[in-house]
């Protein structure tokens, strides 16, 4: 009894990241361990912080756009939209409503390409190694998508301020529409593996617990936000592209846990595949770049390779882009796959962002995962860092 | 007993065979070449955009594990590093530790124009090269590169296995 009063117990400080394989990318967290429980998180950013904020200010709006792919990497073209989407709105141009449908067809299919490498990243780490390879079968479908429309599988640039750089063909619709049929049977394939799995039950139900009112607080937004029980959604609230024209639903979880979490998302899947349905059935054929803007509308590549003048033109654009802007500031939101993702554009009038801050739902997410993790156990934090669906690039910036 | 009068037979540049015994004439460097280059094992180390594409390349539809290349966590337990991505100066030092931790013989992939030059990123907080702080073996251009290129960049990294002399010798 006595020696029982002496022994003394010391609390433990590990060091969890930046190189470990479940930290999503190059996160570092500071755990502070009573034996197997957490007492203390010290999230640490910063790890991948490549000064795009910086970067922007010195390049013309159009130059921009493709540092914004690299911000989330999952889904850059809900980045470039959002991006574009914002100078759109400074500049005031009004994009096609065929270019609307096609950056919501393609905003919702990397939607879909995002939550499936989430599915398979955040499974993984709990243990679940099949759903990875199961969700990677799918991905590699959606970035052929991408190969076909773009040329590129990740870093896609392909919104343009004032619509889209290239229309859709015939085939890229017929594909995309083959895969939004068959991928509810894929989902069910991954539900199937997971949805009643004891193991994946025992590492999530109760795990992470946020009230709807914490996670307000917190700044949180996405699904992470909705798996609270908070019906926010910025697509529904503040509709941008088409967003306004067709039928989804916003699912809102219950009790707030990295399962509920895992709920919302996968049905976000399914959401997605009925929007891309709507936007291929009720494509309006048209132009796929706005008139209003011809500093932005680049010539096409044919002409630029052949003509004189064209090319000059083009890297009259690409340079030196439009001289003037309009003065002012504002924020432009959209619902990217990891939440709320803002960008605020201050112009002093000329053809450059005088500051360009990028509201990142990654960043604030994990401000959030102290709340998370103490008082959890050590295993938790993987969960709940998988929950949180952050990315680094993002985050950091 | 084995016929001592049948000649050998040459199978490739350097290996013998004898017929009738289970027997193979070749160089020590050539079977420790050969040994290493069908399994290498690089480090899960992603840190930014090509991570995903290093992803996509292990995972189902490309699947590296028919090179022999299974991804380690651990790097007491790699034989090579795929730098995937923009390395900052606030990473660099954790590169280099992680790099430092790994066991001989050891190689380097810089995966990535982030890595091999430090891409559009000419900022104050971004390192130009990986290079500039690791001996890189194969550098691999694209942003990111695709997931066929980064194969590519393993096999010839695989062709520079086999071409080393005495790497398993204090002597070398």
């Amino acid at each position: 009894m006595e020696q029982e009063e002496d022994l003394k117990t010391r609390h433990m400080v590990i060091n969890m990241g930046p190189q470990h394989p479940s930290t999503h990318g190059v996160l570092r967290l500071k755990l502070e361990l009573d034996g197997e429980t957490v007492v203390k998180c010290t999230p640490y950013v910063g790890y991948l912080h490549r000064g795009t904020e910086k970067l922007a200010e010195s390049m013309t709006y159009l130059q921009v756009i493709p540092l914004t792919d690299r911000l989330d990497y999952i889904s850059s073209m809900t980045n470039n939209i959002g991006y574009c989407l914002a100078v759109e709105r400074l500049f005031e141009i009004e994009v096609p409503l065929r270019a609307k449908y096609i950056r919501t067809l393609v905003g919702e299919l990397s939607r879909i390409s995002s939550h499936l490498l989430w599915l398979a990243t955040h499974a993984l780490d709990i243990g679940a190694m099949t759903v990875f390879l199961y969700a990677f079968r799918e991905r590699e479908r959606i970035l052929d998508l991408f190969e076909l429309l773009t040329g590129a599988r990740l870093t896609v640039t392909y919104p343009r301020i004032g619509g889209v750089k290239s229309d859709v063909n015939q085939e890229f619709i017929d594909t995309a529409y083959a895969f939004a049929e068959e991928f509810p049977s894929r989902v069910q394939e991954y539900e199937t593996l997971i949805d009643v799995n004891r193991i994946w039950l025992k590492r999530t139900v109760g795990v992470g617990i946020l009230s709807a009112e914490e996670a307000i607080n917190w700044g949180l937004s996405g699904a992470t936000l909705r798996g609270s029980g908070v019906n926010y959604d910025v697509r529904k609230r503040f509709p941008y592209d088409a967003y306004d024209l067709v039928e989804f639903d916003v699912p809102i979880g219950k009790n707030g846990d990295v399962y509920d979490r895992y709920l919302c998302r996968v049905e976000e899947l399914r959401q997605s595949v009925r929007i891309i349905k709507q936007c291929i059935e009720a494509l309006p054929r048209g132009p796929i770049m706005s008139p209003d803007a011809p500093k932005f509308t680049l010539p096409a590549k044919d002409k630029v390779l052949g003509d004189m003048e064209s090319l000059i033109h083009h890297f009259m654009l690409i340079t030196k882009g439009p001289m003037t802007a309009p003065k002012g500031q504002l924020y432009v939101a959209i619902e990217a796959p990891k939440g709320e993702l803002g960008y605020y554009i201050v112009s002093d009038g000329t053809g450059k962002p005088y500051r360009m801050r990028i509201r990142s739902p990654s960043f604030v997410h994990v401000s959030a995962l102290p709340r998370l993790c103490e008082g959890r156990l050590l295993a938790d934090v993987v969960a709940n860092i998988g929950t949180i669906d952050v990315v680094l690039g993002e985050c950091d910036r | 007993m084995i016929d001592t009068c049948v000649s050998l037979i040459d199978v490739e540049e350097g290996i013998k065979i004898i017929p009738g015994a289970d027997v193979i004439i070749t160089q020590l460097d050539k079977l420790i070449n050969w040994g290493r280059k069908s399994s290498l094992w690089p480090m899960t180390f992603g840190l930014a955009c090509c991570a995903i594409e290093m992803m996509s390349t292990g995972a189902s539809h490309y699947d590296l594990d028919r090179f022999g290349i299974i991804f380690r966590a651990s790097p007491r337990q790699a034989d090579c590093i795929i730098v995937a991505g923009t390395v900052t100066k606030k990473m660099a030092p954790v590169v280099r530790k992680v790099y430092d931790q790994m066991p001989e013989p050891k190689y380097v992939i810089a995966m990535g124009s982030c890595a091999c030059t430090g891409n559009v990123y000419r900022t104050y907080s971004v390192v130009q090269g990986c290079d500039t702080f690791l001996p890189v073996d194969v550098y691999i251009p694209g942003c990111p590169p695709r997931p066929e290129a980064l194969m590519q960049g393993i096999i010839k990294l695989q062709e520079i296995i086999s071409k080393e002399k005495m790497r398993w010798t204090p002597l070398r």
